[in-house]
This record gives structure tokens, C-alpha cells and sequence, in this order.
């Protein structure tokens, strides 16, 4: 362990010294540290390990500035890490109250693949109504399953403009559907 | 996108950084907050007129003092906090020090006080503006502790939004100092902490909601 937090540490501090191609190693090296973790805490919902995976490295590189070398890089690591799975599950949490719940699993299993597809086309008619600035979040986001940052650099829009498009325009979607 | 893409694009974009960024936003945060103190405090109270005198008075340093090792323990805890995984040590219950001294100092004025005469030394006779204008000066501190903070990474916002507030609100303190005449212990162990709260809670509650990254 500590053999890996020295190895990992010195590419950092090389990484933060402007040296590109260990930095490059650092991310890789950690986005695998990462996947491992995120996986092992988050076994319900596997599909948004990767995401998180990328969101966390991405913090890592926005808060590089926040790294003190006397520190412990893995204490450092695990508390951004900590952060964004807890944010993850707090977002995660206000969603699926905003959504019905889920009845049990003869319930799920009843739901027909085309009914899926009308769905899916009646959702594209509400979508249209809305401005870009929350369409295209809910687009790229909630159906094509790109992640926050990702939407962010394709749209142009800042990261915490993609998730204020989500939430408002889920809201605003919701109450298109309510009439 | 892939994971492997998003690394070397940040890996390319990524560039060498500088060493300090911590200390060196709070520099400049403490710097704005205390010269915007001291301009707020220009125009809206003025320096009291016998500064002269009453700094060679010990209790003048004493009051200055309190705001000054408070300063200190919210600074270094702050700049603790900034950092994901750092340790705030002892810094944040350093804080309780000061506050610990003033009120050792208050007991004893109180206790060799004459009983009627101790309502006066707690309320002195501008108890009623000096929290309020202790909050008034603390507010550019307050804004510029809030940026310091917003390009670092604090990962409890509420901890760290207290003790930016109570950065901001000791750096108010000690320019209110300069301000008011008074210099019983009994006034600054109520009034001035009670003053320095004010932006302290402010910074907890508003924590969670701007410090978010």
C-alpha cells in the first residue's frame, strides 16, 4: 500500500511540475485505484461507476492546486473521492424522489418493450418544448448517458449550468406531463 | 467518453502548477478583507480620537489581542480545510483560547467589581451598535474569504464556511478596535464575540450552499 502511495505521489508531484506524461500515468494509474473503489461502494448501481470514475478524476485535476506534497496523497485521493460519491448519491437520492417508485419486479417485467418506444417518442415531443439550455442537458445526460462533464464540453455550457438544466428541466418536464 | 480519452485530454491541458496556491489566495483574501475593514470603518465610524493615547494603555493591546489570536486559529483552520483530506489538528479548538483568556479577564473585572457596577461593565454604553458594526466591517472579509475558499476544495462546507465567517469576522474586530472606546473585559467577552458570531454563523449556513465544487 504504501509502496503505491509513494509511486503514486512521486508521478503527481512530477505531474504537477509540469511533466505531462506523468501526469498522464498518475491519472491512469489512480482512474484504476478509483474504479475499485467507486465499484465496491456503489454494487447497486454498476452503470455509474465509470461516470463517477471520470467525475472524480476530473475534480483531481480541477483541485491539483489543493495538494500539499507533506500531505498523504492517498488521504487527499479518498476524501475528493468521498466527496463525489457522496454528492453522486445525494443527487442520485433527489432524483429518484422526484421519480414514482419502482413497484416490484412483475411490475417491471410487465412493461413492454414498444410501450418503451412510445414513450420514449412522447418524451421527444415534451423535450422539444423546452429551451436548449434544458434540453440539451436532459438529452445528452438522461438519455444518450454522457456524464456532467462531458455534456458540459460538448454543449459549451458550464458543468453547473448542465446540472441546473436538469433539475429545472425535469421539473419543467414533469409539469408539461401533469398538463 | 471514454475514461482513457478524458485522461489524456486532461493530461495534455494540464501544465505545471504553481506551488502555494493555498497560502497564497488567503494572502491576498486577507489583504482585501482587512483593507476594506479599515476604509468601512474610515467612513462609516471614524478612529476614535485619543488612539494616541489609549495605545500605551495595555488593556488597548489586550482587546486587539482577542481578535488578532482568533484571526489566527480561523486562518489556520481555514487554510486546513481548503485541503481534501488535510487535518485540521488543534487549529479549530485553538480558537477557544482567546475566547477562554477574555472571559478568565471578564470574571475577574466582574468579581472585583462593585456589584452595582457590573451591569456597566458588560454593557459599557455602546453595547447595542458594537455586534452590528462588528458585523458591518467583517462583510468584505467575509466576501473575500468566501472566494479564497471557492477555488479550493473544502470537503465539509459547513466547518469551513464557519471559520471563513470567522475569519472575516476577527478581521472586523480588530478594525472596529481602532473605532470603539471601549475597554472593559466584560464588554469585549460579550459584545465583540458576539459581534465576531454574527458572520461565523452566516459562513455555516452559507457554506453548504456556496462552497459546493
Amino acid at each position: 500500500m504504501s509502496g503505491r502511495e509513494d509511486h503514486l505521489k512521486e508521478l503527481l508531484v512530477r505531474g504537477l511540475s509540469g511533466e505531462a506524461a506523468a501526469y498522464a500515468a498518475f491519472l491512469k494509474d489512480l482512474s484504476a485505484f478509483l474504479r475499485a473503489f467507486l465499484r465496491g461502494r456503489l454494487a447497486r448501481v454498476p452503470d455509474e461507476v465509470e461516470d463517477l470514475v471520470q467525475e472524480t478524476l476530473l475534480a483531481v485535476h480541477n483541485q491539483r492546486h489543493t495538494y500539499d506534497p507533506a500531505q498523504p496523497l492517498t488521504a487527499w485521493v479518498h476524501a475528493i473521492a468521498r466527496y463525489k460519491m457522496i454528492d453522486f448519491l445525494r443527487r442520485r437520492a433527489g432524483r429518484e424522489a422526484m421519480n414514482d417508485p419502482l413497484g416490484d419486479e412483475d411490475d417491471l417485467l410487465a412493461t413492454s418493450d414498444e410501450e418503451a418506444r412510445e414513450a420514449k417518442r412522447d418524451m421527444a415531443i415534451l423535450l422539444a418544448k423546452l429551451p436548449d439550455r434544458h434540453r440539451l442537458p436532459i438529452q445528452h445526460v438522461k438519455i444518450e448517458g454522457l456524464s456532467v462533464a462531458e455534456t458540459a464540453k460538448l454543449t459549451g455550457m458550464s458543468e453547473s449550468a448542465v446540472k441546473v438544466g436538469i433539475h429545472r428541466g425535469l421539473k419543467a418536464l414533469s409539469a408539461l406531463i401533469r398538463g | 467518453m471514454e475514461t482513457d480519452k478524458l485522461i489524456e485530454m486532461l493530461a495534455r491541458q494540464a501544465g505545471p502548477v504553481e506551488r502555494g496556491a493555498v497560502g497564497r489566495r488567503y494572502g491576498a483574501a486577507l489583504a482585501a478583507g482587512a483593507a476594506g475593514a479599515l476604509l468601512l470603518m474610515l467612513a462609516f465610524l471614524g478612529i476614535r480620537p485619543d488612539l494616541a493615547q489609549v495605545a500605551r494603555d495595555p488593556m488597548f493591546w489586550v482587546k486587539l489581542a482577542l481578535p488578532l489570536a482568533l484571526l489566527a486559529a480561523a486562518l489556520a483552520a481555514a487554510m486546513r480545510l481548503a485541503r481534501p483530506g488535510a487535518r485540521v489538528g488543534y487549529a479549530a479548538e485553538a480558537a477557544l483560547l482567546p475566547v477562554a483568556g477574555i472571559w478568565a479577564l471578564a470574571a475577574a473585572a466582574l468579581y472585583s467589581a462593585a456589584p452595582g457596577e457590573r451591569m456597566a461593565l458588560v454593557l459599557g454604553s455602546t453595547w447595542s451598535v458594537c455586534p452590528f458594526n462588528i458585523a458591518m466591517l467583517s462583510v468584505p472579509a467575509f466576501a473575500a474569504a468566501f472566494w479564497a475558499m471557492r477555488g479550493l476544495a473544502p470537503t465539509r462546507p459547513a466547518v469551513a464556511g464557519a471559520f471563513s465567517g470567522l475569519l472575516a469576522g476577527s478581521v472586523g474586530a480588530a478594525a472596529y478596535c481602532l473605532h470603539c472606546p471601549e475597554m472593559a473585559p466584560p464588554f469585549l467577552g460579550t459584545w465583540y464575540l458576539l459581534g465576531m458570531a454574527i458572520p461565523a454563523v452566516a459562513g455555516a449556513l452559507a457554506g453548504p450552499r456556496l462552497l459546493r465544487w
